[in-house]
């Protein structure tokens, strides 16, 4: 394991801090209680009294401070990859990181300023799973058992099924749009909308529609749609991939996150939106994200042009050139 | 083709919830008034008076946890919700107001502002009302961070920090409006209702729900009560020089 490899885990695992920290912020309705941005109430964002976190600015500010903790983290982690690591896709995906982490403070400071309007909130919870997904990207790319794969044999048992690579793909898109719809849903204060669980105002279909029924009704079924994606994705795996460990514990963690999420949607509603059982849901909603991800980047472990590359090689075929130019000696 | 796949997928991502913002907000401006109305003789005014009573029980006021703010868990020296107070069936911090009858009229402007104050980590009054282009004061009295958040529907929105006891801003309305929401998102139990009236004929009832609207030009009128968690009522009363017309309310839940 290399340190950039730690320092990479670390960058994910403070980026899942961060998420949890803005649930926070959301679940106990504290997203106003700190006026100004950048400052916090004419402070500069650092030299802000720490005896003043007090109420909503408990949340509110030390989410800001978190967040410019991982900003700060992710400007390391871009300069180190853009530094030393030989794949020139890996150095531009710490940039791309490093760009969504600022975009994603400006959009944390937008909806501060114009008072938390639907879409801009929303926004930002969906640019926090995605830069979330990036870290967790960089720190599969930046794995010895990433690159391991790169340097064994021809006979490498690195590819999978198209049936598999295809459920890999749609499986992590399939879960941030599920996260999208409930973000959508918590910053439109629907989230009681519909007020039991699991049935639906005691049956199966709820009797009217307003949109925040809507919404959430459309939450739910999503979250039955993703358990059985997973459940799909799990038993292919474990019918033709048996001897694939590096996808079976992915899959297992992801069985075993999407029933813990679904269990926290509904304690969720049953609690009243009690702020630390929401945020656990927001927080395990980046987990199940996160796990699918890294998942589908497994199975279509192939498609990186390291092995791409390799592949064609040793196949005797040209590689692709196009817009990715010749490859490089050191993919 | 591969490569492109993965890169369709990330930028998929970023493009998925780079969902533009709303469009813009367009100016409110209703097209000029008619010319004013004459001002009326005040010697041929009437008024209203009357009260607002709670059919049933009144509600126990909810007990408010301060605990995330231990200035304010020090020194609150009120605990308890404002949304149901009254005495004997009398409902208090109904906001009672002309809601119709006055239009055309033009009335002087209100010498002097009003007064909003941040006590004991609550607002002080929780219920008042404001004449369209009145002063608001705004005033934070603890020792403690308070931010003001207005969000009307049809005035402009605003949201202040006031982090230092004895600061103090002032803030206008342009419109007509009933209520705007004051809160403060530090402490998530603090909020305030305020009335803003295009004319003088308002009041909020106290403990004993009695209100009074003095010195009306005679004429038909509808008077509408409202109570933050019970809605409103509105009554027709005709007001004749010289008397006083009575109007009750009853709320229940
Ligand atoms: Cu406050």
């Amino acid at each position: 394991m290399t340190w950039l490899h730690v320092y990479a885990r670390f960058l994910c695992a403070a980026t899942l801090l961060l998420i949890a920290a803005g649930g926070m912020v959301t679940s106990t309705g504290s997203g106003l209680s700190v006026p100004d941005w950048p400052n916090s109430y004419g402070y500069f964002m650092f030299s802000f009294p720490l005896s003043s976190m007090v109420g909503g600015i408990f949340y509110e500010h030390g989410h800001r401070l978190i967040a410019s903790s991982v900003g700060m983290l992710t400007i390391g982690m871009a300069v180190w990859l853009w530094r030393v690591d030989p794949r020139r896709w890996v150095r531009r995906l710490g940039v791309v990181a490093l760009l969504a982490v600022i975009a994603q403070g400006l959009l944390g400071g937008i909806t501060v300023l114009y008072f938390l309007p639907t879409a801009v909130s929303v926004s930002h919870a969906g640019l926090a799973q995605v830069f979330f997904c990036l870290t967790v990207s960089l720190a599969l790319f930046t794995a010895p058992g990433w690159q391991r794969t790169a340097a064994a044999g021809p006979t490498a048992p690195h590819a999978s099924s198209l049936t598999t690579e295809r459920l890999g793909m749609a499986l992590p898109l399939l879960v941030f749009v599920q996260i999208l719809v409930g973000a959508t849903m918590r910053h439109t204060g629907a989230g009681l909308a519909i007020p039991d669980f699991p049935l639906v105002f005691g049956g199966i279909v709820p009797p009217e529609w307003t949109f925040s029924i809507a919404v959430h009704y459309i939450h739910r079924v999503g979250a039955g749609l993703t358990a059985a994606a997973v459940l799909v994705t799990v038993a292919h795996l474990g019918k033709h991939h048996r001897d694939r460990p590096e996808f079976l514990r992915p899959a297992g963690l992801l069985t075993l996150l999407v029933l813990v999420q679904i269990g926290l949607g509904g304690w969720t509603v049953l609690s009243g939106r009690a702020p630390v059982i929401n945020t656990a849901h927001v927080a395990t909603g980046a987990l199940v994200l996160g796990t699918s991800l890294l998942l589908g980047l497994r199975v279509n472990r192939h498609r990186f042009p390291d092995l791409r590359h390799r592949d064609a090689y040793l196949a005797g075929r040209p590689t692709l050139a196009g817009s990715n130019s010749a490859p490089e000696a050191t993919v | 083709m591969q490569q492109r796949n993965l890169w369709t997928v990330l930028s998929l991502l970023v493009l998925a919830t780079s969902v533009a913002c709303g469009g813009g907000e367009t100016g409110g401006d209703a097209p000029a008034a008619a010319p004013a109305a004459p001002a009326f003789d005040p010697s041929t005014a009437g008024n209203v008076s009357g009260m607002v009573m709670f059919d049933g029980e009144l509600p126990a006021g909810v007990e408010l946890m301060m605990n995330s703010d231990p200035v304010c868990a020090m020194t609150a020296t009120n605990k308890t919700s404002s949304t149901f107070v009254g005495s004997d069936g009398h409902l208090g911090n109904v906001f009672v107001y002309v809601k119709s009858g006055l239009e055309g009229r033009t009335f002087p402007a209100s010498s002097g502002s009003i007064e909003l104050n941040q006590l004991g980590c609550e607002y002080v009054p929780h219920v008042m009302g404001i004449r369209v282009g009145q002063t608001l004061n705004i005033t934070n009295s603890d020792p403690t961070l308070h931010n003001i958040h207005a969000s009307p529907a049809t005035n402009e929105e605003f949201n202040m920090g006031q982090p230092i006891q004895g600061m103090q801003f002032e803030r206008t309305f342009t419109t007509p409006e009933v209520m705007v929401p004051f809160k403060c998102d530090v402490h998530g139990w603090m909020n305030a209702y305020i009335g803003v009236v295009d004319h003088p004929y308002f009041a909020v009832t106290g403990l004993d729900g009695a209100f009074s609207l003095d010195s009306l030009p005679p004429g038909d009128y509808v008077i509408e009560a409202w109570h933050e968690a019970l809605g409103t009522q509105t009554q027709n009363v005709t007001v004749a020089t010289g008397q006083t017309a009575e109007v009750s309310f009853t709320f229940a839940q």
